[in-house]
């Protein structure tokens, strides 16, 4: 059989959609006013979807500004307070409107009642809710931009953020706060959905490991979220009334900021990376055609990124001036962390054995994800090590390796699931080869946009900076190309997707011929999911091996 | 008082789509609550490990500035608080019994009393906004000997004014949902709400009482032994 | 490559060996892991791929034995790797008795630096080729970071406390300083070089330049000016605590604590004295805070180093 025949094999239309007793949820009532008004958990996921997307183009856009002006070594593109807000809206759209987002409040919302067998989730008002929080975040984020933006980082340390900056920082700050009570109310969600709602016969032990992931983030949002609200209060409270909390001129304590945000910013990384990973877990099996590797290995490991990961947050405090004492704890435990996510790598490797693999446009982004995954945590052993970190720390190098995880891992992982729960979630199929192409663009752009960042990074060069010693330049310009490449890598999936919603061919329930109650229900689902109740009786995965 | 309320004449309540049976539905909302609760102690713990800190640090300093809390307000304070939590799990019982007019007037007395608490807290912090007890560039306590005590009783203040603040903005939550209830109360589901509702906003309230179980001895009776 | 551009910045201080070969030894580690799992991807990809004719029977599921084997290796190389950084991480912040400080005020957006003897500089900073240096630094404002990739040192400059690193220029040159922690609009600018000497010239270096007092010289002045001397000479009629070698020596404190008197203790008694009060005397000392910049401390805090006739730098 050819490539082309061996990847058609898999798409199984053959069956014709059957006689629908409800309509599709995407086809019910149709107002405008019944999606703002929905508690369909799925309305919610594509609201999610739509939103973020623009979000991620937003915040992709002050990339691209960025990676233009350091292609000239000169400031010269922008000045630097411009390029110091450019900097900080890039990271604050990304992390708090795109990635943390992303994956649970796009593919969770859709998928976790479908995964375990439920109609919706436990409380679908509280989840709508959770979306229009994030509209107001998003919408005070806008207006802090547009307003003339912020410039302290995404980091927002103190005292500069709290006594020094003269921009919008306390509406940044109200955004955020916004933004962290839409996470809550979806961990909250995920985490009673879980407990309570699961289909006869599906055990703790039958769940997809997407559903753990899931749980596992939810978690952490329910649990440090909260510890973020309180500390951008903190910081509104000094700046508005000049209380001394963090800047040392009134007596606090700038590093009492520092271990405050990062004692959240550290498990948020956890929750940008968890859910990636469980879309990994599904797309690999389905796609090598034989259960996961060490399926109980997988679920602990998942359990042990969450609650280890709490407790590593110094690390990124090595050099600034907190006990040494304290530096070797911490990196003590971040070596640990990087146990389980190793773990996870050798499983999705032995995954491959013995299977029957078909390289599909989502296998090729779950492949990317491993491989660019795996390139990022190995760089954080670096960043770990303490005496290595007093040189890479605040430079290009830790840029590179939160990029790899970021970009590399999380996005590539969002777009893997985007097209294999495609034909679930719209009910067309869109285009394989376009798949494949934007895949590989994509993976080639990430490439050399980040990796020249490493050797950047140890060769000295420092983090926000806006103007560079001309010896850097080479690297730089690599650097901006790649990111010209990524940039159309992102922009195909837009067209093809968009595309395939009025051209794509109707999707039959499984297409893929994949295991997992999602698939055993029409695509696009109807509105109360399953027509029957599901009932589990078997392992998660099970999928047979096939023939020659 | 009738046992059952004309009104209500035993409305079933509303089983919601994605529940399969009401006792997963009322377990479901509980264990929602709690899982709430517990990110509740997120906001909170960081303050009261915050005093702790404080407190192991400049003990001298804490017990002055402690010393400067009206204890006789907040001890009244602790009383309405606590009796309102009475209220509270009376109208819960009444609402399990259908009750649903009797509920209605026991939520609307636990409002009434969390409106009491929240008058009080608002003079006291009148009260001490004028003795200058307000961190920031006014703060000036009379009895502060030198600039680092005076600091760490700023800091008390902080914490002060901090917790009391996020407890009466719960507390304040608390009340506007005891009024609404008390009002949907009047009509039967599915136009008003179940009478588990009641149970669900009674886990709240209590959990607010517990916070200031804890924030009054910490705040009010510091190094106030003996006097 | 543009030419300037080192992957590798030079090696010019003693640990900067050390630490490039624990990168290179992590790199190896890393980059064999990193190998062979993709060797095992594409092979696995390959052999594997649907329709070839590859054994597949018996397809396993878990295996305990290899789990326990990827996960107890990882981890026994971590730590080995976690040990050699904590070690050559200590190392930055114990100084040698011979170290010589070194003191800096970092502020939006230039570097500052002191000499013992008196000597100034701004945006640049001289050092002596072989001898173990003490950065003692401060920010008047936000949050900088001193940071050398020649070196591979780099140390926030934290506002209203002391930070502290050590290392010890091996060649002698010019070399980059950069500021690594986001500090306001121009923080790209806040460049400056450190230029590294052999020991003879350096010592000419610092003796020329602007006559002024040395730091502890200025220090005994302005400890006069404050009205420090009226409580804390021998024979006043205030009873405050005798300053002399105070730098180094344990002090007990009124609440019962003990601790070794040390730069951040001077400076915090200078503008928080009511926080270490010292056993056996009363809370009366003022505080001046905002009445003394932060050179004039680091410059009273030299004069009590000096005070108790004490040579060694520390």
């Amino acid at each position: 059989m050819t490539s082309a025949q061996n990847d058609a094999a898999i798409v199984d239309d053959s069956a014709a959609p059957p006689e629908r007793e409800e309509p599709g949820y995407l086809t019910g009532r149709y107002r405008l006013r019944d999606w703002l008004t929905t508690r369909d958990h799925k309305r919610i996921a594509v609201l999610y979807a739509v939103s973020i997307t623009f979000f991620f183009f937003l915040g992709g856009v002050a990339a691209a500004l960025i990676r233009l002006e350091l292609a000239t070594p000169q400031g010269d593109l922008v000045s630097d307070d411009t390029y110091n807000k450019l900097f900080t809206a890039h990271g604050v759209i990304m992390v708090w409107l795109f990635l943390i987002p992303s994956i649970p409040s796009v593919l969770g919302n859709f998928l976790m009642p479908l995964m375990i067998g439920a109609r919706d989730l436990a409380f679908p008002r509280l989840n709508l809710a959770s979306w229009y929080l994030y509209m107001l975040g998003g919408a005070i984020v806008l207006w802090a931009l547009l307003a003339g933006g912020v410039d302290t980082g995404w980091t927002f340390y103190t005292p500069f953020s709290s006594m020094f900056s003269n921009s919008h920082v306390v509406a940044a700050l109200a955004g955020v706060l916004v933004l962290g009570f839409s996470s809550i109310l979806t961990g909250l969600n995920f985490i009673v959905s879980v407990h309570t709602l699961r289909a006869p016969g599906m055990g703790w032990f039958r769940l997809p490991l997407f559903v753990w992931a899931n749980y596992a983030t939810a978690l952490i949002l329910v649990l440090a979220t909260p510890v973020l609200a309180m500390t951008l209060v903190l910081v509104a409270i000094e700046r508005l009334f000049q209380v001394g909390i963090f800047d040392p001129a009134l007596g606090g304590d700038p590093l009492l900021f520092q271990h405050l945000f990062w004692f959240y910013s550290h498990p948020a990384v956890y929750v940008m990376v968890l859910p990636a990973m469980g879309v990994a877990s599904e797309i690999i099996p389905c796609f090598a055609r034989r259960p996961v590797f060490g399926y109980r290995f997988m679920a602990y490991a998942i359990l042990a990124i969450a609650v280890i990961g709490f407790l590593v947050w110094g690390h990124h405090m090595f050099v600034s001036g907190q006990s040494m004492y304290a530096g070797m704890v911490f990196s003590l435990l971040s070596f640990l962390v990087a146990i389980p996510s190793a773990i996870k790598v050798f499983n999705w490797t032995a995954t491959l054995y013995k299977g029957s693999i078909h390289f599909s446009a989502p296998m090729l982004y779950a492949l990317g994800f491993v491989g660019l995954f795996t390139v990022g945590g190995l760089t954080g052993l670096f960043l770990a090590a303490l005496a290595l970190d007093v040189h890479l720390s605040d430079t290009y190098f830790v840029v590179a390796h939160f990029h790899y995880i970021m970009v590399g891992g999380s996005v590539m992982a969002y777009l893997g699931g985007i097209h294999f729960w495609w034909p679930k979630v719209t009910g067309r199929m869109y285009s394989e080869t376009w798949g494949k192409i934007a895949a590989l663009v994509i993976f080639a752009g990430f490439n050399l946009t980040f990796f020249p960042q490493y050797l950047l990074g140890y060769a000295g060069m420092p983090r926000r900076y806006h103007s560079y010693p001309e010896e850097f330049q080479l690297l730089h310009v690599l650097s901006s190309a790649g990111a010209v490449t990524l940039a159309i890598g992102y922009l195909m999936p837009l067209g093809y997707l968009a595309w395939s919603l009025l051209h794509g061919p109707r999707a039959s329930a499984n297409p893929w011929r994949a295991t997992g109650l999602e698939w055993q229900t029409e695509s696009p689902p109807p509105e109360h999911n399953f027509t029957r109740p599901p009932v589990v009786v078997r392992e998660p995965y099970a999928y047979t091996p096939e023939e020659p | 008082m009738s046992a059952h309320d004309a009104t209500a004449a035993s409305a079933p309540p509303v089983l919601e789509p994605q529940f399969g049976s009401h006792a997963q539905q009322d377990f479901a909302r509980s264990f929602g609550m709690w899982v709430f609760l517990a990110s509740e102690l997120l906001f909170f713990g960081p303050l009261l490990l915050g005093y702790l800190v404080l407190r192991m640090h400049h003990p001298e300093a804490t017990g002055m500035a402690s010393r400067h809390t009206d204890m006789l307000l907040g001890t009244i304070n602790t009383a309405v608080l606590l009796t309102s939590s009475l209220l509270m799990a009376l109208a819960g019982h009444a609402a399990q019994a259908d009750e649903r007019r009797r509920a209605a007037r026991l939520l609307l007395a636990t409002a009434l009393l969390g409106i009491a608490f929240l008058a009080i807290k608002g003079y006291e912090w009148h009260q001490e906004f004028g003795e200058h007890l307000f961190p920031g560039a006014g703060f000036r306590p009379d009895d502060a000997r030198d600039a680092g005590t005076a600091h760490a009783m700023e800091l008390f203040f902080l914490l002060y004014f901090a917790a009391t603040a996020l407890h009466a903005l719960h507390l304040a939550i608390g009340v506007a949902a005891a009024l609404w209830l008390a009002r949907g109360l009047r009509r039967a589901p599915p136009r008003g709400p179940g009478n588990e509702t009641v149970e669900l906003a009674g886990l709240y309230w209590h959990f607010v009482d517990v916070v200031w179980i804890f924030l009054y001895p910490v705040l009010y009776l510091t190094a106030r032994s003996g006097g | 490559m543009s030419p300037g551009f080192h992957l590798l910045p030079a090696d010019a201080a003693q640990s900067a060996t050390r630490l490039d070969s624990l990168a290179l030894c992590l790199l190896l580690l890393t980059g064999a892991v990193a190998v062979t799992l993709l060797a095992l991807m594409i092979f696995f990809s390959v052999r594997y791929r649907a329709g070839s004719n590859a054994d597949r029977t018996h397809v396993p599921k878990k295996g305990l034995p290899v789990e326990i084997a990827w996960t107890v290796i990882p981890l026994l190389l971590f730590l080995g790797i976690y040990v050699w950084g904590a070690v050559d991480y200590a190392a930055l912040y114990q100084a040698p008795p011979n170290a010589m400080p070194v003191f800096v005020v970092a502020k939006q957006w230039m570097w500052e630096a002191e000499h013992r003897n008196g000597r100034r500089e701004k945006g640049q900073l001289h050092l002596p080729l072989g001898r173990p240096v003490r950065m003692v630094m401060t920010s008047q404002d936000v949050i900088h970071s001193f940071f050398v990739p020649d070196f591979r040192v780099k140390q926030d400059v934290v506002p209203g406390r002391y930070t502290s690193i050590v290392f010890t220029p091996s060649r002698t040159g010019e070399y980059r300083l950069y500021c690594a922690e986001f500090c306001g609009t121009e923080h790209a600018m806040m460049l400056g070089k450190v230029i590294v000497m052999p020991p003879a010239e350096f010592a000419r270096w610092l003796d020329e330049g602007p006559r002024q007092p040395g730091m502890a010289a200025r220090g005994y002045a302005l400890y006069r000016r404050y009205g420090c001397s009226g409580c804390h000479d021998a024979g006043s009629s205030v009873h405050a605590p005798d300053l002399t070698g105070l730098l180094g020596r344990r002090v007990h404190l009124a609440d019962g604590r003990e601790l070794t008197a040390d730069e951040p203790y001077v400076r915090d008694s200078i503008l928080v004295p009511g926080k270490d009060v010292v056993a056996g005397y009363a809370p009366i000392m003022p505080s001046f805070a905002g009445q003394i910049g932060e050179e004039d401390i680091l410059a009273i805090i030299e004069y009590i180093r000096e005070s108790g006739h004490d040579e060694r730098a520390k």
